[in-house]
């Protein structure tokens, strides 16, 4: 079936079999593989990325419900100038090891920084619930988040002036 | 995944139609549930009608009596509505305790109670409530809609469109996750109505259930103390990997005193 979406900013048109899912969309067709398949289940989080601004479990989406969409995934996440905020207070707080939770865990800390004005260890620890990270304990995942939502308000506010 | 046919209708009464023209089609909400299971092949539809489209079965509405909640209301979207908040707090709290964020930004009121996984939130929260679900065809009452282990009253091709719950004087729900599946082990939704006191739980049987001996005590003297020395019964509870009947029981216990001092001390509601 056709479907036409906006992916990463670039408009994209493809033909998907009913059955396939965004993640494959992404990694098979479109060569993002940044967006990472942890489990069958869709409980890990690795696949994690934006639709129409929210965040979703791309392993958990079919393609062809996509059509007129917007999905943004993790390549689309540093700029020219460099790492996003996000991604740099992951680099700064040690919050990964190996690294395969890590396109999740920041298209999901992207989300959540949008929608808490009042970021708190508690709530960023509720809102991985649907994360999963077999490597850092966490700790230093919630504290890159932490320093990462508080570098994206700096940021907003300086933008403001 | 097995292949099937994709459809994505406009109206409901065009998804009615699409449903029944093809043995085997199966209408998709959030597919948070249908996708995994899909995947799995426990799932394989001929035709899968994607609700998507449908406006019909969208909308929160409050009046004074009642919340009526559309079927294609995300979980997201009903913990984070101050419409629901001022009526009926405690439906905020079950949609937002379901999973995790990415789930409740997909999944839907009507997928999970068409679902009736026995240790899903939003059954308990309607049996509570002495909810009614309005389909294309009729009105159940919560208890007639849901049948057991996975089952409904739905018919073929009959679709969910809303869920109406009467505003309780005050309600509550507490829930003791599983720590792998995040799913209830056992939830208990607690209110006060107008038909008296009604304790549903979740997690601890083969579907949800009223827990008949704490609503009586609950009714002759509305307190946490009136629960203290009550054992529930563990007759026909799960017995399973994660827990035993004996211990369900007593999480029901426990889980039902909390939230009757979530009722009476922690704010109205
Ligand atoms: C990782 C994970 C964790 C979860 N944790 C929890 C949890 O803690 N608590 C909990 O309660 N749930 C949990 N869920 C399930 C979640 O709530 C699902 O969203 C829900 O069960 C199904 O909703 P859906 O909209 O995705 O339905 P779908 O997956 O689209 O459909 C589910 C079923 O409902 C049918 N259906 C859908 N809409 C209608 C309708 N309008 N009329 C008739 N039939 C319909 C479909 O045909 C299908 O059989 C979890 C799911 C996942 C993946
Ligand atoms: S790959 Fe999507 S949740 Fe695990
Ligand atoms: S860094 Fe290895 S899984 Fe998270």
């Amino acid at each position: 079936m056709h479907i036409s979406l906006t992916v990463n900013g670039k408009s994209v048109q493809a033909d998907v079999a009913p059955e396939e899912l965004l993640s494959d969309l992404l990694r098979e067709r479109l060569g993002l593989t940044g967006t990472h398949v942890g489990c069958d289940t869709s409980q890990c989080g690795a696949c994690v990325v934006h639709v129409d601004g929210r965040s979703v479990k791309s392993c958990t989406v079919l393609a062809v419900a996509l059509q007129g969409s917007t999905v943004t995934s993790i390549e689309a996440v540093a700029s020219a100038a460099g790492l996003h905020p996000m991604q740099k207070a992951f680099h700064e707080n040690h919050g990964l090891q190996c690294g395969f939770c890590t396109p999740g865990m920041v298209m999901s800390a992207l989300d959540y920084a949008a929608r808490n004005p009042d970021p708190s260890a508690e709530s960023v620890r509720h809102w991985l619930e649907g994360n999963f990270c077999r490597c850092t304990g966490y700790q230093n995942i919630v504290a890159a988040i932490l320093a990462g939502a508080a570098a994206m308000s700096e940021r907003a506010k300086e933008l403001g002036k | 995944m097995r292949t099937f046919e994709y459809l994505r209708p406009a109206t409901l009464q065009e998804a009615l139609g699409s449903l029944s023209g093809l043995a085997n089609s199966k209408p998709m909400a959030g597919g948070m549930t249908l996708i995994p299971a899909m995947k799995m092949r426990l799932s394989t539809p001929a035709r899968l009608v994607d609700l998507g489209g449908l406006e019909e079965l969208r909308g929160i509405r409050v009046d004074a009596a009642a919340v009526t909640v559309g079927a294609s209301s995300t979980h997201e979207s009903v913990a984070n509505s101050a419409l629901v908040r001022a009526a009926i707090p405690a439906l905020c709290e079950v949609a937002g305790g379901i999973g995790d964020p990415q789930v409740r930004n997909r999944g839907t009121l009507g997928g999970s109670i068409a679902n009736n996984d026995p240790a899903a939130d939003y059954p308990a929260a309607l049996l509570g409530l002495d909810a009614q679900v309005l389909t294309t065809r009729r009105t159940l009452s919560a208890a007639e809609f849901f049948v057991g282990l996975f089952d409904t009253a739905l018919g073929d091709g009959e679709l969910i469109t809303a869920v109406r719950f009467p505003v309780p004087a005050a309600a509550a729900y507490e829930k003791f996750k599983s720590p792998a599946s995040r799913y209830a082990m056992v939830g208990v939704f607690a209110a006060r109505t107008a038909g008296g006191v009604r304790v549903a739980v979740t997690g601890a049987g083969a579907g949800v259930f009223r827990a008949g001996v704490i609503e009586a005590a609950l009714e002759e003297k509305f307190s946490v103390d009136a629960l203290t020395s009550l054992r529930f019964p563990s007759d026909g509870l799960n017995t399973d990997i994660h827990a035993d009947a004996q211990y369900c029981a007593h999480l029901v216990g426990v889980l039902a005193r909390r939230a009757v001092a979530r009722i009476l001390y922690v704010g109205r509601r």
